[in-house]
């Protein structure tokens, strides 16, 4: 049972918020443009990370403001909230980049 | 290998059963195989033995990160099915409970096919009507289904509340009799078992470190906790964490982990005949042949790695027994559990080439890859042997993403698979 | 009573006996008895059968642990299968049986099986009844396999569920709880203790001074833990749970509890109490006094009733002032188990000998022992135990190898302790193996749990004996009937991984978690494979700690309030007025209006024709109404909708169609320009709440520079749709303060103004294809408009209508329905509105609609069937071109018998369907396939002259 933390209200039980999944999407433009490789992409393929992620939550039953949650997906540990529009906290953004997968040798 | 039958434990029994032999061989590591598959669960274990069987690929290495059946393998709830709308998965499921019907045979092990049937519980007009339209699509398909009146649901599960002041009053339902369930680990345990004995290296304990991959890109060899292998092909079925491989490899795929939770209650005299699963609460939940009463539900909302699971759900499944089944309220849960399945939008699996030349996958099949694991196996293997996709297998290549040719069976149907 | 109830001593309350029934017998205790404790008091030995082999089982133990006194209690639809007799509290007239055995636990007719034990050893059936097929033996295995039984009716206790918050959650009421929770009360937090037992203080209710150490036993305890209680009773945030039983530890400090409440009084318990209620509590950390459980030693007839682990019999000794056996003998590895002489000696019982299989017992325990004059046997062992059912007699072994038979009733026995850290390996807690002393303890890895007293491990002198080298069976995990042949069998086969071996042995997989069987097996593995216990790793605990009723999970959520449907503002006249009513969509709606005597069908079609004929009055409510505001309200609009809505006028509406980003089909539904910049967006009932929540997401997460309020405001308003050819005439009779002339208020606009005197605001828009006017009405006001429009109906004959002629009428028209006539593929081309689309602006889903998928011309498209045969044309049914053999192409989506038409209507999506009208097609239903030709959708007045009239 997640303890998350809005930005708007607080901390609140897992219950009252819906998870959108994974935040700081950019939804490709314009369409005609839009190759559909791309757009395959954007509609199908997520961060899928086993360790922070960031995704985007809604209180649904409370402000109903979307806000940025920073959470770790195996401990569940939540790292940070913020804002929808605020970057990345700096700090998270050195643990994603240290996080980043091995690539192929 | 002692060939296993109620003659052999009979002569073992004055033996003090001392006379057995490890299940399957676990040698150590060659430097080279023909081909090396990554992942010790049914289907990475059912692709090995196929390719022994089914195209005398014998030099084959098996790695497993833990323990063999240690994944969704062995934290399943054991239903297996072919009640499927589209041809494509028609085609695909019925194919693997064709070969489950065959299994406990073909691979000495007894997997405890019990096809006491799935029965679908109907809530609505509108769930029938979505009914009517599916099993008229498995019966246009070849595959046996019947609709059932609310009396004979209520004869298939005796303890189902149907009075017209349910909160789910029973319009009627759905039956595939050839659908049941089968013993988990004795799936993966067979498949161990038979493809050892064809000549498979079953290597446990042994966790995937990297991709070696040559100028153009193709994969040659894997990097290991036990060490480099080389293979000329490598396949990998490692539900759960498929995008974490494929993170190896320098790919993305179209699929997000989540924990899918099971319950198991304490164990009772027999009380349920059958597999059911309702419309309106997607609960499911059948009688294990030791008693328990197992039950599954939805997933929980948010993407994990953690093979626990939390409360919400566990109150929504759970309370839909105690609801939907109120004689149950007093029978206790005695576990829960969790497993991380690979969703995918379509909840259609991918199957075949990525990629990356020489590595091929088997991934995708969501919360139903329990009664897939035959034909995820087959069809792995045959991709790998013969260099081409089976006929079965093509409709689910990662290609569809592209080109929208989804075969999505909850959009279709409306109902949580 | 009872040679074995001591005179005095004990919680037990002699003032009080109560009366009981045990397979058949009746029994006395006395309150404050537990079910085990009066039983063992009686006398009886024998309280259950074992799950496999039908052996003869005794108590073991004492507290939750207990794995084989199983007892089915109550009768009747309270009757309640599996529980552990030391957890069931004595109460008058209590009935209970031991489960899995016939006739009763003494004369088992399943042991008639016993001989064939060596036959069947674990995963006997992995290797044998295949031949001819499993399902041959199923059957018979199952009745054979089960513990208790299941009522069979629905339960009628009453569970309650509440949430709790704290600083601290306690868990474990004895003395290191104590401590911990008044140190936390002292520094002013928020306490919770919760305490599985009924009573407080844990092993002070029944240890002597040689085990509590500083704490001093008897009254001196007693009035230790009264101090305790009332130095936090005195705190006004500390609450002190008993008969509440920590289950789970969740994420973020969320622990779930389960407390008895009434389950205790058995039937006579007062009506206005649950029988159980769950705790969801949040803590901010945990502190685990949960103490630790002993192990049993594993050697040949270990499982004989009389043999019990010597925390228990302490404890039946101490608590409940039962003594379980007059010949004692003590077998142990460790120094712990001395106490129990002691106590024993000091009860007036004999101790006969002291077998500890270690050399050299501590200084201390060896002058417990001269001071219970026990012998005590160095280095030896026990080798077989004797009795039928119960222990008469054991067989040692010494050091030399010398045998010696011992007449005793009672073996006592330690293996060493196990520390109940269940909530601290379920909170990703790390237990670590301590090769010294012989047990998992705590170590990291879960920072908020802490866990205090034996819960962090038991300092006792100890040697390992994993087992006794001897012939017979010796269990490891007495509730699944598993022996260390069982695990060597599993060794020898390669199933050495922990996970292997419980599930191929099915050791630890009982009801009890393998609480007092894990370490035992594990251990042993790790003999049998060359590895420390260490390093074969202890298994993830899970939850729940002890198993928990189904119901006390679902607590109140049960019936409707499981899921909580919505009312109409006019159900009451709905209800009054005969309406048969279904859920849609979550909503209780009117299905028809059957009158006296009419089937639902028959007033389907009344109902259907009343419409067409005169007019109808449909409560459509719960149609979906999202008010759109702000400057770039438009612009918003025309990127969710498929097609335009900048372009409506103030005044009018329009119907639109919003995509997925898929470019599939979500819903539709009329939207009114209420002013420039305020729209109020119409969605079908069932995607109210889903397409305002998308609305947000885009706004909030996307396009977060559009200056756009979203408000849905569907409960606000009642709609009241007025429809048929005589609606005009009814609304002009009820009174309008707007003309309501065709060409003063015409098709597809709306006006605001007063409807008989009640503010409303009307839109000309059908769904049946005849004038109609849905009238939005504050609920306040509706049911007294309702009523106007029906008397001023009156005269033409207005019909109440139920949904299933609404959606009778739509389908005799052609309009869709999504969700319906859609499913989760369609797209805007498959129902006839590829030419709708804007073809250079986006919008969402825009994209996908050039996917290679969706320019594929064999696309199932949205037509309507004629049947050929004058037979119906059920929805779901498929359909096949008249040459095809099999496979489908095609099903129907919508169907009815039109009342007004006299024949069968349908919609069907059809492969390439456009482009067949004309064509004749097989319909599969049933045995005998249907004819049917292929139309456009829409039967009735395809001119629409009638909706505009």
């Amino acid at each position: 049972m997640l303890l998350i933390p809005c930005p708007w209200c607080g901390p609140r039980d897992e219950i009252e918020f819906h998870c959108g999944g994974q935040s700081h999407l950019a939804r490709p433009e314009p369409w005609h443009a839009v190759d559909d490789a791309t757009w395959g992409d954007y509609l199908f393929t997520r961060d899928n990370p086993k360790g922070l992620h960031l995704e985007r939550w809604s209180h649904a039953a409370g402000c109903r403001r979307w806000f940025n949650v920073a959470r770790d997906t195996v401990s569940h540990h939540i790292l940070a909230t913020y804002r929808m529009g605020e970057p990345v906290p700096e700090a998270l953004q050195r643990e994603l980049a240290a996080a980043a997968p091995r690539g192929a040798s | 290998m002692t060939r296993y039958n109620a003659w052999s434990l009979l002569k073992q029994g004055f033996a003090g059963q001392r006379g057995w032999t490890a299940a399957w061989r676990s040698p150590e590591p060659k430097s080279r195989y023909d081909v090396v598959i990554v992942g010790g669960g049914g289907h990475g274990l059912a692709t090995a033995y196929y390719l022994a069987k089914n195209h005398g690929v014998r030099n084959v290495a098996l790695l497993e990160k833990g323990w063999l059946g240690g994944g969704n393998t062995g934290r399943n709830t054991t239903i297996v099915r072919s009640n499927y709308y589209y041809p494509q998965s028609a085609a695909l499921y019925d194919f693997s409970l064709r070969l489950y019907e065959g299994l406990a045979r073909e691979l000495n092990y007894n997997i405890m096919l019990s096809q006491r049937g799935v029965v679908n519980v109907l809530h609505s007009r509108h769930d029938m009507e979505g009914a009517a339209r599916w099993v008229g699509a498995m019966n246009a398909n070849g595959i046996d289904a019947e609709l059932l009146t609310p009396r004979q649901v209520q004869e298939r599960v005796p303890l189902l509340d149907v009075s017209p002041r349910a909160r789910y009053p029973v319009w009627g339902g759905f039956e595939q009799r050839r659908g049941g369930t089968a013993r988990h680990d004795a799936v993966a345990w067979g498949y161990a078992r038979a493809a050892s004995a064809l000549g498979v290296d079953i290597i446990q304990g042994c966790e995937l470190q990297g991709f070696r991959r040559e100028g153009n890109g193709r994969v040659t060899a894997v990097e290991t906790s036990r060490g480099t292998i080389a293979a000329d092909a490598f396949g990998m079925a490692v539900a759960g964490h498929s995008t974490v491989v494929a993170a190896m490899g320098g790919f993305r795929l179209p699929v997000s982990s989540y924990a899918l939770q099971a319950f198991v209650t304490e164990p009772l005299k027999p009380v349920l005949d059958t597999v059911m699963l309702s419309f309106g609460t997607g609960m499911y939940i059948s009688q294990s042949d030791k008693g328990g009463l197992v039950i599954g539900g939805g997933l929980d909302h948010y993407l994990s790695y953690a093979q626990r699971g939390n409360m919400p759900v566990i109150r929504h499944v759970l309370g839909a027994v105690a609801d939907q089944l109120p004689a149950l309220g007093r029978v206790r849960l005695a576990r829960q559990w969790a497993g991380i399945v690979d969703v995918v939008h379509d909840s259609s699996p991918i199957l075949g080439e990525t990629p990356v030349p020489g590595l091929f996958i088997n991934c995708g099949w969501g919360t139903g890859g329990f009664k897939a694991i035959p034909v995820g196996g087959w069809m792995l293997a045959h991709h790998i042997a013969t260099g081409r996709p089976h006929d079965i297998a093509a409709p689910f290549a990662l290609s569809r993403f592209l080109s929208g040719a989804l075969i999505d069976e909850a959009a279709a149907s409306g109902i949580p698979h | 009573m009872s040679a074995l109830r001591l005179p005095s001593g004990g919680e037990v309350d002699r003032a009080r006996p109560l009366r009981f029934r045990f397979d058949g017998r009746d029994l006395r205790g006395f309150a404050g008895d537990t079910l085990a404790s009066a039983l063992l008091a009686n006398g009886v030995r024998v309280m259950g059968r074992s799950f496999k082999y039908h052996r003869p089982r005794g108590l073991l133990a004492a507290g939750v642990e207990e794995p084989n006194a199983l007892v089915q209690v109550g009768e009747g639809a309270l009757s309640t299968p599996n529980l552990r007799a030391t957890e069931v509290e004595l109460y008058d007239g209590l009935v209970a049986r031991a489960v899995n055995c016939w006739p009763s636990a003494r004369l088992d007719v399943g042991a008639l099986l016993r001989p064939l034990e060596r036959f069947i050893p674990a995963g006997f059936y992995y290797k044998s009844l295949m031949w001819p097929d499993w399902h041959w033996f199923e059957g018979a295995i199952r009745r054979a396999a089960g513990l208790g039984r299941v009522a069979g009716v629905p339960d009628p206790s009453r569970y309650e569920s509440r949430y709790a918050h704290c600083d601290v959650l306690v868990v474990g009421a004895g003395p290191a709880g104590l401590e911990a929770a008044v140190e936390a009360a002292a520094r002013g937090e928020r306490v919770l203790l919760c305490e599985q037992e009924p009573r407080i203080g844990g092993c002070l209710l029944w240890e002597r001074r040689e085990v509590t150490g500083p704490v001093l036993d008897g009254e001196a305890a007693r009035d230790w833990i009264a101090a305790r209680l009332a130095q936090l009773q005195a705190c006004p945030d500390v609450q002190v749970a008993t008969r509440t039983t920590a289950l789970g530890h969740f994420d973020h400090g969320a622990l779930t509890l389960v407390e008895r409440v009434a389950e205790h009084l058995g039937p006579q318990a007062p009506a206005q109490l649950p029988r159980q209620r769950l705790w969801q509590v949040r803590a901010g950390r945990v502190v685990l006094a949960t103490g630790a459980l002993e192990r049993p030693l594993v050697f040949p007839g270990n499982d004989r009733p009389g043999v019990m682990l010597a925390t228990g019999v302490r404890r039946y000794l101490g608590e409940f002032a039962v003594r379980a056996g007059e010949r004692v003998v003590i077998f142990t590895n460790n120094d712990a188990a001395y106490a129990t002489a002691a106590v024993l000696r000091a009860s007036g019982g004999a101790v006969v000998a002291i077998v500890d299989t270690r050399t050299t017992p501590g200084d201390a325990s060896l002058a417990l022992a001269a001071a219970a004059d026990a012998r005590v046997l160095r280095g030896a062992a026990i080798v077989a135990t004797h009795g039928d059912p119960a222990l008469r007699a054991v067989t040692v072994r010494d050091a030399t190898g010398r045998r010696e038979r011992l007449e005793a009733d009672l073996l006592a026995m330690s293996g060493g302790f196990s520390p109940t850290a269940h909530l601290f390996s379920q909170a990703g807690g790390t237990l670590q193996w301590d090769a010294a002393s012989l047990q998992f303890r705590p170590a990291g890895g879960a920072a908020s749990v802490t866990a205090v007293g034996d819960a962090a491990g038991v300092e006792t002198p100890i040697e390992p004996c994993w087992r006794v080298e001897a012939p017979g069976k010796a269990f490891v995990d007495f509730q699944n009937d598993v022996t260390v042949d069982d695990v060597e069998l599993a060794a020898r086969e390669g199933f050495v991984s922990i996970e292997h071996l419980k599930r191929y042995t099915t050791l630890g997989m009982a009801p009890d978690q393998g609480k007092t069987a894990n370490v035992n097996g594990l251990a042993l593995l790790g003999s049998m494979t060359g590895r420390e216990p260490g390093q074969v790793g202890a298994t993830r605990h899970r939850f729940p700690y002890t198993p928990v009723a189904l119901g006390a999970i679902a607590g109140r959520r049960r019936g409707e309030l499981f899921h909580p449907v919505r009312r109409l503002p006019l159900h009451d006249w709905h209800a009054a007025h005969g309406a048969a009513f279904d859920e849609y969509g979550g909503w209780m709606r009117p299905a028809q209006y059957p009158r006296p005597g009419e089937s639902r069908v028959a007033a389907e079609q009344r109902e259907a024709l009343a419409v067409r004929d005169g007019v109808g009055l449909f409560d459509a409510s719960p149609l979906g109404k999202i008010e759109v505001v702000g400057p770039d309200a438009a612009a918003f609009l025309d990127r969710i909708y498929a097609n335009a809505m900048s372009t409506v006028q103030v005044g009018r509406l329009r119907y639109g169609l919003m995509l997925s980003e898929l470019g599939v089909v979500i819903d539709d539904g009329v939207a009114a320009r209420l002013a420039d910049d305020r729209f109020l967006v119409g969605t079908t009932s069932g995607g109210a709440a889903r397409i305002a929540a998308m609305l947000e997401e885009w706004l909030q997460c996307e396009w977060t520079g559009l200056r756009v309020l979203v408000a849905p405001v569907t409960t606000r308003t009642a709609v009241l749709t007025l429809t048929g050819p005589a609606a005009r005439r009814v609304l002009e009779t009820v009174g309008t303060d707007f003309p309501l002339a065709a060409d003063a208020f015409p098709h597809m606009t709306f006006r605001e103004g007063a409807v008989g005197g009640v503010p409303a605001r009307v839109f000309r828009v059908s769904f049946t294809g005849e004038l109609s006017y849905e009238i939005n009405v504050p609920n306040s006001a509706a049911a007294g408009l309702w009523q106007q429009l029906m008397d001023a109906g009156a005269a033409h004959g207005i019909t109440p209508v139920g949904i299933e002629a609404w959606m009778l009428l739509r389908t005799e028209k052609g309009y869709l329905h999504v969700g319906a006539d859609t499913d989760g593929t369609t797209a805007p081309d498959d129902i006839g509105w590829g030419h709708v689309l804007r073809r250079d602006v986006d919008f969402v889903g825009r994209r996908s609609l050039t996917r290679p998928e969706n320019r594929r011309a064999d696309r199932h498209q949205l037509v309507g069937l004629e049947p050929l045969d004058g037979a119906a044309l059920p929805v779901g049914s498929h359909l096949r071109s008249t040459a095809a053999q099999r496979g489908s192409e095609g099903y129907v989506t919508s169907s009815g018998f039109s009342p007004t038409l006299q024949r069968w209507v349908a919609l069907a999506m059809l492969r390439a369907g456009r482009a067949r009208h004309g064509e004749t097609v097989t319909v599969l239903h049933g045995a005998q396939p249907l004819r049917a030709r292929v139309t456009a959708p829409g039967s009735y007045d395809p001119q629409g002259e009638r909706l505009r009239g």
